[in-house]
């Protein structure tokens, strides 16, 4: 925890954190509350989230859970309840009470935001590299070289030929552009990663691919990630623990296959036996 | 090792009028390291539903299922990865891995997963695929295209990774021919001798005549209806 807030070099630790080493939580949201207006966006929610742990949010649409990915991320200001973050720096600190500069730093560097739609993470009127530098430049790198060859590096780890560095992201394949937006947010080495449907709108076999990358991903990286999705079989593969959304509430928790094969909520057990089998 | 204490599992389903259907009240065993018990009973008894409670996949309603010294009934899940990662092996009947994953890495995952480096865990990998008879040519592919009985050894493969103090084991040598059936069933006598705690459902009854010290038939433990 010696790392400054501005140092963006990947994180060494490749070994799976959560391994009940760390006594504290890395994120901790207590009892988060957004309304909009009369309707609720979300309620009371209550959740931690261990160093290397990964957590999937699921419900169908309008259940809260993107409301809740907003709030928590900072997208969105909640209106009740507290979201507490172990930064590097200065330990466990309220984000909604951090200044707005350490918040954006926050957001820039030990945290990370994959978008549903690549195009809303990315920047399209720039190369695929730029795109990747653009996040080293904003904590400080100046050295042009050596921001190409970390984008080179990044753009290899999302299984882009470096040959497309200098094509704009207009020019790729859904596919590829979420996979550009995953090595742009990588690439400060944050240990905290959203996730919005990051497979929603995709083939299936660039779905396949994708899981695969962000599975390694998180692995080797030692990453805890919040993914929100409709889709159970990416929690199945993708999440350690599950949160079950409807209406704006969380009807249930628990480990990812204890929930899916052993649902207990009313409607969590409707959600399971809906999907379809192949 | 594996301590179960008076067990009760309950269904409800929500979505059929809410029928609490009871499956299971009382049920209690014990399996000390080293040792190899069975689960019989007639299908549907229970078997797989008491098993996968051990590993915490389903809910116990109430009870105490110890495996290791942690309580995996009332326990977090972190704490029950943290069992899985280190102390509790499954092998289940079927391989559930990402698509596109090679059969290699598929067997790796587990050592990975426990801070092995990955040269030692390639190693190790590679052994148990080739004692178990899998081509080296398939090692490169995903096992989701392979046969039923290879994505089986896969599987085998897999739960024997890493040497895990208690092993969970279902059908493990259903649909294996009996050159691989002879492998696996060695490969679970040599987990007893180096102190696994054994939990198997074993429909082959020579096999499981060969390599288990004890049975328990799960139907004294079937819920009053």
């Amino acid at each position: 925890m010696s790392a400054t807030s501005a140092d963006f070099a990947p994180s060494p630790d490749g070994g799976r954190a959560g391994e009940g080493g760390s006594a504290t939580p890395l994120l901790r949201v207590e009892a988060l509350t957004k309304r909009y207006g009369p309707r609720i966006g979300c309620a009371d929610v209550s959740f931690d989230l261990w160093p290397g742990e990964v957590l999937g949010i699921v419900g169908e649409s309008g259940s809260g859970k993107t409301t809740l990915l907003n709030c928590v991320s900072g997208h969105l200001d909640p209106d009740e309840g507290r979201v507490l973050y172990d930064t590097r720096a200065s330990g466990v600190q309220d984000v909604r009470l951090m200044s707005e500069p350490e918040r954006r730093m926050l957001m820039r560097t030990d945290w990370a935001f994959v978008h549903q739609n690549a195009r809303d993470g990315l920047r399209m009127t720039v190369s695929a590299g730029a795109n990747v530098g653009e996040r080293l430049m904003g904590v400080g790198a100046r050295h042009y070289g050596r921001i190409r060859g970390q984008a080179l590096d990044w753009l290899g780890k999302v299984e882009i030929a470096a040959e497309r560095i200098d094509d704009r992201p207009a020019a790729f394949s859904g596919g590829m552009q979420q996979r550009l937006q995953i090595a742009r947010n990588l690439v400060t080495g944050p240990r905290l990663v959203f996730m919005d449907e990051p497979t929603g709108g995709l083939d299936v076999s660039v779905q396949a691919r994708l899981l695969d990358l962000i599975r390694g991903l998180v692995r080797e990286l030692g990453l805890s990630a919040v993914i929100v999705t409709h889709d159970l079989a990416v929690v199945r593969l993708l999440a350690d623990r599950l949160m079950v959304m409807k209406g704006g509430h969380v009807v249930e928790t628990g480990l990812t296959d204890q929930v899916l094969d052993d649902p207990q909520h009313a409607y969590t057990q409707l959600l399971v036996s809906s999907v379809l089998q192949v | 090792m594996i301590d179960v204490e008076n067990v009760t599992k309950t269904f409800t389903l929500h979505n059929q009028g809410g029928a609490v259907i009871p499956v299971m009240q009382g049920a209690s065993l014990r399996v000390a390291p080293g040792e190899c018990v069975a689960l019989t009973g007639a299908s549907g008894a229970g078997k797989s539903t008491l098993m996968r409670m051990v590993y915490g996949n389903y809910l116990a309603a109430s009870g105490a299922i110890r495996v290791g010294g942690l309580d995996v009934a009332t326990a977090e899940p972190r704490e029950i990865l943290a069992l899985r990662r280190r102390t509790l092996g499954y092998v289940s009947q079927f391989l559930r891995v990402v698509p596109r994953v090679p059969t290699l890495e598929v067997v790796m995952e587990p050592c990975l997963a426990t801070g092995m480096d990955r040269a030692a865990a390639e190693e190790r990998a590679r052994g148990l695929l080739a004692r178990l008879r899998i081509p080296e040519r398939l090692w490169s592919l995903s096992p989701l295209t392979f046969s039923g009985g290879e994505q089986q050894r896969v599987n085998i493969a897999r739960g024997f990774a890493h040497e895990y103090p208690a092993l969970l084991l279902d059908e493990p040598t259903a649909s294996l021919d009996p050159a691989n059936r002879e492998t696996v069933l060695e490969m679970i006598a040599e987990a007893k001798a180096g102190g696994a705690a054994i939990l198997g459902i074993f429909h082959d009854a020579e096999a499981r005549a060969r390599v288990c010290d004890r049975e328990i038939d799960v139907g004294a433990f079937a819920a009053a209806a």
